[in-house]
């Protein structure tokens, strides 16, 4: 496999090829910020925190590190006053839905988004799709997916898989950025587990 | 069938049709259908059966014309007579006088709303006469169910030229020439595109024929696939010849029956006739076709998308690059395209592409079809070549604003366009004009707006349809766009802040920029463009809790003004909320506590008297002394 | 809709995974809705999970998971309608079916789907039932082409 060279941050950046722009920062300690990224999930680009910027033909465009390939000679900037103002913007429509999130708190103190920036309507799911995405392509049980689209996009366990494989699993739990993902098995679990299924009363 | 035999049978229908023999032409596109075409067809059908007329006279139903305002249209070929807003009642008239006794009959021509001026020849009709129908001119002229008609016209020629007198790279090096620009709206050389699919190496290409016209307000695709589905399979067989691609699909909207219909049926005959399927007439060509339907999500216009539902799934767009030309249905090459785009390709390839070059602007040549709608006189389909001026468009083939109204703005690029207002209006229509004007040319759509539309209800209305299309996978598009709206439709109820502004700017940023998709990265035009050109309309409803246009709900109020109203009730009766109050001759007043400001009285006051007023950003009248109530009415003078 | 014929329309698209969508039209348009049942044995036979096969049928505004009434009103509120006065056409049905968009009335008589565009816009307001379009209306208007329904 060749080995591509690209310039982050002023750094001289060599990646295997195949590797996403993310994947080749991380490996020489530069960091980016991420939300629905996980290292053995498909890259999923939807978050967008991951942005950075990339010279082209004399301008810059914005694109997300966690799916853009590496490729010679390109030069990336992470952080610029662009970035830095969007990344707070993305943070800022999140915490209106999560504002209790360590991990978005935390990122928010670095990027100075304000919380109530936006009316609070704390629906808590950032529709990162760790929980869905981990239960498809790691554990391929499905137990879990979205419905519909837009603003009324939700999670959605469906109840005779999750009542028959979650309670020895919850592997997603941890990943769950909002803790959303409890919440909602909890509430699956009291309103639709097939009879007996249900662990609590 | 081979290319001799193909050639053969065009010689028989050509030589067997006489130029000159009468024929009657219906308009039975869906818009005509609308309007009552088949009780029109069905007449005719009766009419002539009954007494025998079909030896000498021919009959056809035909595509859309693009003239849907005047609908249902007849067209009487020698002499080209064109009759509008034909009803059955008509027929038999037409039967006598027109067919048999060559007199024009003068109340179905059309007439100038300016001039009075009539027009018998459906070319000197001043919205036929300024257009250059090189492309859609084909739907007046066929059955679109019948080969023959194609075949006359022409069709299959290109075809034959590509497969048997051209090499690929020679196909594919014309439409590059030719400088063609998608159609659907990205506008990017559509030569350049065939080219990547061309090079990249894979034994498996496919090609795609995009027919998700999603942007509310365009049916541009619609008329032409149901007008002409031959047309666009031949300039898509071309276009798989050209990149070395077997296997076609068209994905057409299920909101689209009739075209869908029609499509099916070309390409079922297509097939029987070996100009689809294995060894297309005797060239060693194989190509096949298959169709999909949409299930209705705007997204998949959206290319990504609409490759990811061919492949049954979501239509959640991928992340570009890579770019379809180089992986794209099941990762392979893929190359798709507008309807219109590969309705351009037998065109290009027939006459060259110089001669296509010749017409339109330097940076975009061709034509384009619009759908003028909204607020104009002649709505419909109209054909013109790049770099008509947008006043042109309007004024002359348009035929103005109804209703003595002020012209406002023409909103172009659906949803992911913007607003020209009237000190644009002489811009030269062209890809690069449109953009830099701060909207674009989108698939075709060109909405005109007079004085009582408010331009920040259109932001909110754009933002509203894109919040229920978006896939909702990005942060930017799905929360941005939420945000957005609720701004949107606070300061339209007259909840605006100063600082709205500000944010509002700052979530057009991020979801320009960060979006994953053209969807979401587009979805901030509306409201940047209206804000460039109407920022006094936007400063209005924040500052002052007014509504220039007088047409958003929450800062309209209606009152009678007493001098006026005449107590004729109706407003009364007619008011769902109850809240008028008057009698006889007692002149009626609103109860702005009860007013709901539906705008019914406003509608149903008879012209004559035009007593109810609409206001905004001032405080309403106070009522009239009750003595003061009594109705006067004139007597007239004997 | 019993699954013998559920599996006939699957094997029509040759048992293909990609033809998922085109199965569930099909399904949709001769069953009007799409039940659970059907969902499910369209999961076993194409081999799809069935989470995929419920976001597809949420995603996707031709499908529908609960019956639809016997007339099916779209409305049109594409950009040359709305400009046309569609919203106040919109209100008038609202209230005289007694359903928003997306509803089904108790009676399973009428259906009301807002649509993006029809393509008539020359005739706008536009609102299209069991395949007949209706044009140029008006409040008025509205309440008499609902009452001819049955």
């Amino acid at each position: 496999m060749s080995e591509i060279r690209m310039q982050i941050d002023g750094n001289e950046v060599r990646a295997k090829e195949g590797r996403t722009v993310l994947e080749a920062a991380r490996g020489v300690g530069i960091s980016i910020p991420t939300l629905c990224h996980h290292d053995e999930l498909q890259p999923y680009g939807g978050c967008r925190l991951c942005i950075v910027e990339v010279e082209i033909h004399g301008g810059k465009t914005i694109v997300a590190s966690c799916v853009h390939q590496a490729e010679d000679d390109l030069v990336i900037s992470t952080r610029s006053d662009k970035i830095d103002r969007i990344r707070r913007s993305i943070l800022e429509l999140l915490l209106a839905h999560a504002p209790d999130s360590p991990t978005l708190q935390e990122l928010a103190q670095e990027y100075g988004a304000d919380k109530n920036k936006f009316e609070q309507e704390a629906s808590f799911c950032v529709h990162c799709g760790l929980c869905v995405r981990y239960c498809a392509e790691i554990k391929e049980k499905h137990a879990v997916g979205f419905i519909d689209r837009g603003i009324r996009k939700e999670i959605s366990f469906l109840p005779e898989i999750a009542a028959a494989e979650c309670n020895d699993c919850k592997e997603c739990f941890p990943l769950c950025p909002t803790s959303y993902l409890q919440a909602a098995f909890v509430l699956v679990e009291s309103l639709a587990f097939p009879r007996g299924k249900a662990t609590r009363a | 069938m081979t290319r001799e035999e193909l050639e053969k049978l065009r010689q028989r229908i050509v030589s067997e049709r006489d130029p000159d023999a009468p024929c009657i032409t219906v308009c039975a596109g869906t818009g005509c259908l609308a309007s009552g075409a088949r009780k029109v067809i069905a007449a005719f059908d009766q009419k002539i059966d009954a007494q025998g007329l079909e030896v000498d006279l021919g009959f056809r139903s035909t595509g859309c014309h693009g003239f849907c305002e005047k609908g249902p249209i007849v067209i009487i070929d020698p002499e080209e007579i064109c009759y509008l807003q034909v009803t059955p009642d008509d027929i038999p008239e037409i039967i006598e006088k027109t067919i048999k006794e060559k007199e024009v009959i003068e109340r179905l021509l059309y007439v100038d709303q300016n001039t009075g001026e009539k027009a018998v020849h459906e070319s000197d009709i001043p919205f036929y006469r300024h257009q250059e129908r090189m492309v859609f001119g084909a739907n007046r002229r066929i059955d679109p169910k019948s080969f023959e008609d194609y075949l006359a016209i022409g069709g299959y020629e290109a075809l034959v030229k590509a497969l048997f007198e051209m090499t690929p790279e020679q196909v594919v090096s014309e439409v590059k020439n030719a400088n063609l620009r998608g159609r659907g709206g990205g506008g990017f050389p559509a030569g350049v595109k065939w080219e990547i699919a061309r090079n990249a190496p894979s034994e498996t290409k496919y090609v795609v024929v995009n027919c998700d016209e999603g942007d509310p307000g365009a049916y541009m695709d619609r008329s032409l696939m149901e007008g002409n589905p031959y047309g666009v399979l031949e300039g898509l067989t071309i276009g798989a010849y050209a990149i070395g691609a077997h296997e076609g699909y068209v994905y057409i909207r299920q909101e689209y029956p009739l075209a869908l219909e029609n499509l099916t049926s070309a390409i079922e005959d297509a097939e029987n006739r070996g100009l689809l399927g294995t060894d297309i007439l005797g060239s060693g060509f194989n190509f096949q076709v298959r169709v999909h339907r949409g299930a209705g999500a705007f997204v998949c216009g959206e290319e990504t998308a609409l490759l990811i539902s061919l492949e049954g799934e979501v239509g959640e767009p991928r992340p570009r690059p890579p770019y379809p030309a180089e992986k794209g249905l099941w990762g392979k090459p893929t190359n798709i395209n507008n309807v219109e785009t590969w309705a351009n390709i037998p065109l290009i390839i027939h006459r060259g592409s110089a001669a296509f070059a010749s017409i339109g602007t330097e940076g975009s040549k061709g034509t384009k079809i619009f759908s003028l709608v909204g607020k104009i006189a002649n709505t419909g389909l109209v054909e013109v070549p790049m770099g008509i001026s947008l006043r042109d468009v309007v004024y002359k083939i348009g035929g103005g604003i109804p209703g003595g109204k002020k012209f406002k703005a023409v909103q172009t690029g659906g949803p992911s366009g913007g607003c020209i207002p009237e000190e644009r209006l002489d811009l030269e229509v062209d890809f690069d004009e449109l953009t830099k004007a701060g909207s674009m040319m989108g698939s075709g759509g060109m909405i005109v707006m007079d004085e009582e539309t408010c331009m920040v209800d259109v932001a909110r209305y754009f933002i509203d349809f894109l919040t229920d299309e978006s896939c909702g996978k990005c942060v930017p598009c799905r929360e941005g766009l939420r945000q957005m709206h609720r701004i949107l439709s606070k300061i339209t109820e007259g909840r605006g802040e100063e600082s709205d502004f500000e944010i509002l700017e700052e979530l057009a940023e991020t979801a320009r920029e960060a979006s994953l998709c053209a969807l979401g990265k587009t979805a901030p035009n509306p409201f940047l463009s209206t804000f460039r050109y109407f920022r006094e309309e936007y400063e209005a409803h924040i500052r002052e809790k007014k509504c220039p246009a007088l047409s958003c709900r929450k800062l309209v109020s209606y009152y009678i003004e007493p001098e006026k109203c005449k107590a004729c009730l109706i407003c009364l009766k007619e008011c769902p909320a109850g809240a008028i109050d008057g009698a006889k001759k007692t002149i009626h007043i609103i109860d702005q506590e009860k007013c709901d400001a539906c705008g019914i009285c406003f509608e149903v006051c008879p012209s004559r008297f035009e007593a109810v007023m609409k206001i905004s950003g001032e405080p309403v009248p106070p009522p009239i002394p009750e003595d003061q109530r009594v109705v006067i009415r004139k007597i007239k003078q004997q | 809709m019993n699954d013998d014929r559920i599996d006939q329309i699957i094997d029509n698209h040759h048992g293909e995974a990609s033809s998922l969508i085109q199965v569930l039209l099909e399904i949709q348009r001769e069953n009007h809705w799409l039940p659970k049942e059907a969902l499910t044995r369209v999961s076993e036979k194409l081999e799809v999970p069935l989470r995929r096969i419920q976001h597809i049928a949420t995603f996707y505004r031709a499908f529908s998971l609960s019956p639809k009434g016997r007339h099916e009103v779209h409305l049109c509120m594409g950009t040359a309608c709305h400009v046309r006065g569609a919203g106040r056409v919109l209100e008038k049905v609202e209230s005289e079916t007694g359903i928003k968009p997306g509803e089904t009335d108790l009676d399973l008589k009428f259906s009301l789907e807002t649509v993006n565009c029809l393509g008539c816009c020359a005739l706008g307001p536009v609102m299209e039932i069991d395949g007949t379009t209706h044009g140029r209306l008006s409040a008025a208007d509205t309440t008499d082409v609902l009452k001819s329904y049955e």
